[in-house]
């Protein structure tokens, strides 16, 4: 059985030795992060983990945390938050403490959300925000530049730039078609963008008839044999399982790493990690928006227009607060 | 460092005034009726998405619409005793309970099939002020000022009207003040329509900081019942200091343990307070 859909490492450690998984396992869904920001920054040392407590978000948090220490990293805060938590201010006040490099983290998309978005009111100084589903999630975008260059995992993004050449360097075989024949052919037959969900599902079947076609015969266990010696590189990434101790997990495949940046004026998702999938550069640190801000309102022309949409804010309370307190003072003579 | 404590005693006091403040809806009609108000929390998730529609849909600034919100709070409040509470006020404590909550369930179950439960936001900026790593925000200054303003306005009302002091003479002896000429029947309405104009617009203002859905009242709803018990019930004044000590709790302490234990916390606190001072901090009549 190919699984797709299914991230948990622990559904392969339960002794089966027929389930293939094709997403990348929860143990590995933050690690690509803690790596990346070495990349960008190999003096960065203090990462704060601040995650949801749900099984999935501690699961991946968890396995972030002994990869960070593992990595030389220091985790200055390991903490939870309940699901379906509004207000971050004291993790916010502890992360402000604490003065870590990198926040990592989060859970599903509302907690995720509303996390950036304070995050980005109380001005953090943070280089790196990498937090779960919630910025894979094209709805990030509605948060506006609390949502710019605030990364994400993701098992597969159109975007993501794996090719017969990405292959070759790592001197595996290439099999099936590529990202953009996958796109176009997915948007002709459902009218939309794929995500990963969709492609991992292809990908399944995908690596199913590569193992038929390796094996050359439909029996079970040569079918199982040749998955077990698989190695190949595909749109959706590289695909390899474990065979040891977690039997059946997999290995090859990478979370790609999306960042939020702005093209024309519009919040983009852009692939920047790992280097074989990437379609830009990583901005780092993400503090420079702070100081673009100061300097570039004139550009932002886009953002301009939605201001001017909506209602002018200060001088409406002030005003609303006086008539409040007329309309009570008179009220309160006549009944007196 | 110092300055995270700055921040978080700042953002603790304008945070526990807002908590005050949907307290003392609930304080003001147990003070007042005997009744405990399970639609409390519905009412602020009601609040928080009439603050929303009339902000979108209508356009009309959110501190504007606190205005449409108390009047309408007051008018369903009043509603809501005639329909749910009036026949059943005298009855034990259970009828009346079961009374509101049944208005609870009323009230989130059509919600969720209109909104259903994703989370809304009100996105405004008031802008913010930073010295160094303090920032504050705009939007919770003046959510904390509508708070105390409020405060201070419902005690001017009960303390210096006629129709406030009718309120508090319900509030001590029924009888006794039906007996003095106070009509309690409307008496009693208008304290449950005040209670729910209170909650309502609580949550409007919560709405203004903080994302919600249309279950996000009952965090709050128990955050009221403790916030009543530690400040004494039937205080508008203990309410506020209540919430301030909720408030604080939840963005100071938590600098130094786990924000986990908030929960532990405040309901200790709650255990602690029924068993040493039932009367609460500020605890006395109405």
């Amino acid at each position: 059985m190919i699984t797709t859909g299914a991230a948990s490492d622990s559904i392969h450690n339960k002794g089966y030795t027929h389930i293939f998984q094709i997403y990348t396992p929860a143990s590995r869904y933050l690690t690509g992060a803690l790596d990346m920001f070495k990349a960008a920054d190999p003096n960065a040392k203090k990462v704060a983990i601040v995650y949801e407590n749900s099984k999935f978000a501690k699961d991946v948090a968890t396995a972030a945390k002994a990869y960070a220490e593992k990595n030389g990293f220091e985790v200055v805060l390991f903490e939870a938050y309940a699901p379906g938590t509004t207000d971050f201010s004291s993790f916010i006040n502890k992360i402000l403490a604490k003065k870590p490099d990198a926040i990592i983290g989060g859970g599903h998309f509302a907690d995720g959300e509303t996390f950036a978005k304070q995050l980005y009111e109380k001005k953090v100084d943070v280089k790196l925000v990498s937090l779960l589903v919630a910025p894979a999630v094209p709805e990030f975008a509605e948060i506006g530049d609390a949502a710019l260059y605030v990364t994400g995992p993701s098992q597969w993004e159109p975007l993501a730039k794996y090719t017969r050449e990405s292959a070759k360097a790592l001197g595996i075989e290439w099999y099936g078609l590529s990202v953009e024949e996958f796109d176009k052919e997915y948007k002709e037959a459902y009218g939309y963008d794929p995500g990963y969900h969709a492609a991992g599902g292809y990908a399944a079947g995908l690596v199913l008839q590569k193992a038929i076609e390796d094996a050359g015969t439909l029996d079970t266990e040569e079918v199982k044999k040749a998955l077990e010696k698989m190695d190949i590189m595909t749109f959706y990434g590289r695909i390899k399982f474990e065979t040891g101790k977690y039997y059946g997990r997999q290995i090859g495949h990478e979370m790609v790493y999306l960042q939020w940046q702005k093209k024309d004026g519009k919040l983009v998702k852009e692939v920047v990690w790992p280097d074989a999938a990437k379609s830009s550069e990583l901005v780092y640190p993400m503090t420079t928006k702070y100081g673009e801000e100061a300097k570039g309102k004139a550009k932002e022309t886009a953002e301009e227009k939605q201001a001017q949409e909506k209602p002018k804010s200060t001088p409406g309370f002030e005003v609303a607060l006086a008539i409040a307190g007329i309309s009570v003072a008179y009220l309160l003579r006549r009944k007196l | 460092m110092i300055d995270v404590w700055v921040d978080s005693i700042i953002g603790g006091l304008l945070l526990g005034l807002v908590y005050g403040l949907a307290a003392i809806g609930l304080n003001l009609i147990w003070g007042v009726m005997k009744v405990i108000n399970l639609s409390h929390g519905a009412f602020m998730a009601l609040g928080m998405f009439v603050i929303y529609l009339l902000f979108t849909a209508f356009g009309i600034f959110p501190y504007f619409g606190l205005v449409i919100v108390i009047g309408l709070g007051l008018v369903l409040g009043m509603l809501t005793y005639f329909v749910a509470l009036h026949r059943v006020i005298d009855a034990p404590e259970l009828s009346t309970l079961l009374a509101t909550f049944s208005v609870s369930l009323f009230i989130i179950g059509v919600g969720t099939f209109v909104f259903t439960t994703i989370p809304y936001a009100i996105d405004i900026s008031l802008g913010s002020i930073s010295f160094g790593n303090i920032t504050i925000l705009g939007t919770k200054v003046a959510t904390g000022l509508i708070s105390i303003a409020f405060t201070a306005i419902l005690y001017v009302f009960l303390y210096k009207t006629r129709l406030g002091k009718a309120i508090r003479a319900v509030s001590m002896n029924r009888v006794a003040a039906e007996l003095m000429g106070v009509n309690t029947t409307f008496i009693l309405a208008l304290s449950f329509g005040i209670g729910i104009a209170l909650a309502m617009s609580a949550g409007a203002l919560i709405a203004t900081i903080f994302p919600f859905t249309i279950l996000s009242g009952g965090v709050y709803e128990l955050k009221s019942f403790v916030i009543c018990v530690l400040g004494g019930l039937g205080s508008p004044l203990g309410a506020l200091v209540g919430g301030i000590v909720l408030g604080m709790i939840e963005n100071v302490v938590t600098l130094q343990i786990p924000t986990s234990y908030v929960p532990v916390i405040e309901f200790s606190i709650l255990v602690l307070i029924l068993l040493l001072k039932p009367s609460g901090l500020l605890g006395g009549k109405v």
